[in-house]
């Protein structure tokens, strides 16, 4: 093998030919020369030459590479016979893109939230530290990624050995800009070596420096290369180059390279802001993540080691002030611990992680089905040229080299269908994406294809591959070359043993195709329950307006008139219902606790400090007691109105009114007797999928921690942005965001819309491929039974007794599969239990649905081939043979 | 014998070619030969070899031409287009250093197989 002849051989070739035209020119001449009629000297000069054809051929022989040449050839072969059936090309080709394709798009979003590192220097290096077992819902968590206080950060950078490059960060929403002209932002607060830590270098300018961090405030910021190119038009920055954040200016000194995007998967940042050091750091926030890199030498297990045992240190010198003894004691025994993180921190990770594997298997099992099809289709086709595979084996072809022959045609189909998977991925992943991001969250996702992308559709395609070529290739080159010839369509009826495998195929698509349809109906229905679950409020016509007044030179004394002022003209307004001020905004994911005592009892509940008009705004009626008045003071006894758990929880039959309760002390909240006055219905409180907690409502004026913001539910039956208007029409200062109330419940409830569409999507698609697998197998076994049914219907047999043969067969194969895919529902489905609302994985209702959605569609699938072959005449098939 | 293992291994694959192995082996020891004096073109090197061996090496002519294909890309043999003796456009042949060093191995291995064929055959005792 020569690839240089190879590659010219075609000019090789051409060579050659001449010189043999020259060879016969100069032996012709000599010929003549010697007296020959010029006839007889051109015939006795090619008898000299000798077979002309035969020596091309070996020279082509020696140019060529076997085995490519073959492979060219039957690749060209097949993707004849593939033009010459478009009918099967597309249906083959569809189902496998389709399969690929829904495969590939749910592989890219969990290398995207799981799989792909950091754009960071040695990104495996990193870790994150975290309080093992998370920090007890104790204090203040503003973000997501909140783990440890800054103090304790402080404390951490001191003491440890293990950790080298200790740095912080924590996202928040920021203002940018003065006046009427406020935007929201997303930012990052991070201690000043964040960039150097990460090893991540400016794109302009230079980023931040641990000396840029100072005082309050920060002077200076680093803005992303996005947020540079679209909101600052992408200029040069120079010294005077800032931006007002949340009412300070800084001086923008750099831009952030455009492939850095943050540390938490799926989010971005816009700003970048160093923290500044206050006289006094908190110690009861937990705001910020932290994390470094393993000193030289260390490990992840060492490092956790060390962090142990410097922890109580650490929390004995960071303890906040104002903690109940039994807190304290709680916070002392917090522990560090070392994380892994290479590929960052991802709310998206645990909110979709379960949610994402589950599709990955969802649609590999459609890929399954999609390639049970393929299999079947092959064999169908094989054994219709089962008689062209008999004469070459009988004319000496090697059963290797068929094998190859047929496995190439699938090769083209998988590699088709693969490429037409990968590019169809690219929108669906985007679909995905654009699905999970909500009115008030944007979801960033990265999802470019690169080579781990492609490797997985090129691997899915290989498989494909295998899984559906191979099998019937063996088969169709098993047989006999002298049976399969004589028996070549003739037998009166065929034989049982060549269906079997085509059987097993279907059943397994119908147990599949159920699981899959199980799924998709416990999806959208828990997700109907979820829409249409009544939380025991009012959800409809409420905007919730987030308002704070920090610019209106309000006297801290009288943020709380101001409030009530506030709703006043607001509820008076035309088109205004209701508007009541609340301290916590349900449903909204957003959690409010203190610890409480009451008798010799100790608990906890959640609080929530309201107006009086409350109640009416969200339409919840108290089942006993009363509601709170104006009388209600910051000067009156405190008063506290309970829900029904709370009430069983803590006083059993006994009767609430009347009773007290007394807040655990907490920084800014003092120990506080609260007597119980009303009694509500249960109400759902952060989600409507947790459980209804015990809750207590106090009223606004007895808010101990007064400050220039507050939350306004708003009952009316206009706009969320006509609500914004009323709201800021006398206060053009204030910073107002106004949502609708529904709207943000039903943002919440993204993960079981994704499962319902895709699961849906999928189920359906399974369904499809699941009958069109039926469909050809009923066709397959009732052309190969023509003969048969000529023969019956010549006896006497009617239409609708041969229509019946058709229909048991595909009856048994469906209820064998229904019976597999019930069982297989049971088991699978308790991976997804978790993921469901209001049923359980197990519901009866939802398996017979599927079961019978199945059926209905293998009737309609069996029904068709079944009548064609009643219709047929039977003299025309005896005749055909 | 790179030369000859190579060579077997060609006929194998192709048993249905027309020369017989040995033959085959020696066709291309022949042609080297005949270019030891200088370039010559397909036609004369056929002829040439029909009539040193006194016609006893009746080969089609055509035979010739895989083997200077094959030649040529073993890099003993280089070509070029040039006019023959009676005006004809004709592609010449030249032995190239490989192909002289070739020649020297494969004619003295082809002696000594001579020497031993020889041995074996004479008369014991004569």
């Amino acid at each position: 093998m020569s690839w240089r002849r190879f590659l010219r051989r075609g000019w090789w070739h051409r060579e050659r030919m001449d010189e043999l035209t020259s060879y016969l020119e100069i032996e012709i001449a000599e010929n003549v020369a010697r007296g020959m009629t010029l006839r007889d000297a051109q015939s006795e000069a090619r008898r000299k030459l000798g077979n002309r054809t035969l020596i091309q051929e070996e020279i082509y022989r020696m140019n060529t590479v076997d085995w490519l040449d073959n492979a060219w050839q039957d690749l060209r072969h097949a993707a004849r016979l593939l033009r010459l059936s478009p009918g099967f090309a597309a249906v083959a080709i569809l189902s496998l893109a389709l399969g690929t394709g829904a495969n590939t798009a749910i592989f890219q979003l969990v290398d995207a939230v799981r799989l792909r590192s950091l754009p960071v220097h040695d990104p495996r290096g990193l870790i994150e530290v975290r309080i093992a077992g998370g920090n007890q819902r104790m204090g203040l968590n503003d973000g997501l990624y909140g783990q440890l206080t800054r103090p304790m950060f402080n404390e951490l950078k001191k003491e440890t050995r293990a950790i080298t490059d200790l740095f912080a960060w924590s996202p928040r929403e920021v203002r940018v800009g003065r006046g009427n002209d406020l935007r929201r932002v997303d930012a990052l607060y991070v201690t000043g070596d964040f960039f150097q830590a990460l090893g991540v270098t400016a794109r302009q300018g230079r980023l931040l420096l641990a000396e840029d961090e100072g005082a309050c405030p920060a002077t200076r910021a680093v803005v992303s290369y996005s947020y540079w190119k679209n909101e600052m038009g992408g200029r040069e920055l120079d010294g005077a180059t800032g931006l007002v954040v949340n009412g300070q200016f800084k001086q923008v000194i750099g831009v952030a390279p455009p492939d850095f995007t943050g540390l938490a998967v799926g989010q971005r940042f816009d700003v970048v802001v160093p923290f500044c050091r206050p006289k006094e750091l908190r110690r009861d926030v937990f705001d910020i993540t932290v994390m470094g890199r393993l000193a030289l030498g260390q490990s992840l297990e060492r490092a956790t080691a060390e962090l142990g045992a410097l922890s109580p240190g650490i929390m004995e010198a960071t303890v906040p002030a104002g903690y109940s003894a039994k807190t304290v004691e709680t916070y002392e025994r917090f522990r560090l611990a070392g994380y892994h993180a290479s590929s960052g921190v991802s709310s998206l990770r645990s909110e979709y992680d379960s949610s994402l594997w589950l599709l990955l298997v969802i649609t590999g099992m459609v890929l399954l089905i999609a390639c049970a099809n393929l299999a079947n289709l092959m064999l169908a086709r094989s054994s219709v040229r089962q008689h062209e595979i008999a004469i070459r084996l009988a004319l000496g072809a090697s059963r290797a080299r068929l094998i190859r022959q047929l496995l190439t045609e699938s090769a083209l189909i998988a590699a088709v269908g693969a490429a037409l998977g990968a590019a169809l991925a690219q929108a669906l992943s985007r679909l995905v994406v654009w699905s999970v991001s909500t009115t008030t969250t944007a979801v960033y996702l990265p999802t470019k294809i690169d080579w781990r992308v492609l490797a997985f559709a090129a691997a899915v395609g290989v498989l494909t591959c295998a899984f559906f070529g191979i099998v019937p290739a063996l088969r169709a080159t098993r047989a006999m070359p002298v049976a399969a010839m004589k028996s070549g369509g003739r037998g009166m009826t065929a034989g049982k043993e060549s269906f079997s495998l085509q059987h097993v195929m279907v059943v397994t698509q119908i147990a599949i195709c159920l699981v899959l349809l199980t799924g998709a109906v416990l999806f959208i229905r828990s997700f109907r329950n979820l829409m249409t679950f009544d939380p025991g409020m009012r959800e409809a016509g409420i905007t919730v307006a987030f308002i704070g007044f920090e610019q209106s030179r309000v006297a801290p004394e009288r943020y709380e008139d101001f409030k009530r002022q506030l709703a006043e003209e607001i509820s008076a307004a035309p088109g205004i219902r209701h508007a009541a001020i609340t301290s916590n905004v349900p449903l909204s994911g957003a959690s409010w606790t203190h610890g409480i005592h009451i008798g010799a009892q100790e608990g906890s509940s959640k609080f929530t400090w309201v107006d009086p008009s409350y109640f009416d705004t969200m339409n919840i009626h108290l089942v006993a007691g009363r509601n709170f008045k104006s009388t209600d003071t910051a000067a009156s006894p405190r008063v506290a109105i309970v829900n029904k758990t709370f009430v069983r929880r803590y006083l059993g039959n006994a009767n609430p009114i009347g009773r007290t309760l007394r807040t655990i002390a907490e920084p800014n909240y003092p120990a506080t007797s609260y007597d119980i006055v009303g009694i509500i219905p249960d109400t759902k409180y952060a989600s409507v999928r947790d459980d209804v907690p015990p809750m207590t409502f106090a009223p606004a004026t007895q808010f101990p921690d007064q400050a220039p913001w507050t939350a306004m539910m708003i009952y009316s039956n206009l706009t969320p942005p006509a609500v914004r208007n009323i709201v800021v029409r006398n206060h053009p200062e204030m910073v107002v965001d106004c949502v609708d109330f529904q709207t943000r419940i039903r943002d919440g409830f993204t993960r079981e819309r994704l499962m319902a569409v895709l699961s849906g999507l999928f189920g359906l698609l399974a369904a499809v491929l699941a009958m069109l697998g039926l469909y050809g197998v009923i066709s397959y076994i009732a052309a190969r039974r023509r003969n048969e049914v000529g023969i019956r219907m010549a006896l006497g047999a009617q239409r609708h007794e041969v229509m019946g043969m058709f229909l048991r067969d595909a009856a048994r194969l469906v209820v064998v599969g229904v019976a597999i895919g019930t069982v297989a529902s049971l088991l699978t489905m308790r991976a997804a239990a978790s993921l469901l609302f209001g049923l359980k994985s197990y519901d009866p209702v939802t398996l017979s649905l599927a079961a019978v959605l199945l059926a209905g569609i293998a009737a309609l699938a069996s029904f068709l081939p079944a009548r064609r072959a009643a219709k047929l005449d039977p003299m025309i098939a005896l005749r055909d043979e | 014998m790179v030369y000859l293992c190579l060579y077997t291994g060609m006929a194998k694959k192709h048993a249905e070619s027309p020369s017989p192995e040995m033959l085959q082996g020696t066709l291309d020891m022949l042609v080297l030969q005949t270019l030891l004096p200088g370039a010559a073109h397909g036609h004369t090197i056929a002829h040439v070899i029909e009539k040193r061996s006194e016609d006893v090496l009746q080969v089609e002519h055509g035979s010739l031409y895989p083997a200077l294909h094959r030649l040529e890309d073993r890099g003993w043999i280089a070509s070029f287009w040039g006019t023959s003796d009676n005006n004809r456009k004709a592609r010449y042949y030249r032995l190239t250093p490989a192909g002289r060093k070739q020649l020297t191995v494969a004619t003295s291995h082809w002696e000594r197989m001579v020497r031993a064929i020889g041995g074996v055959l004479r008369p014991v005792g004569g």
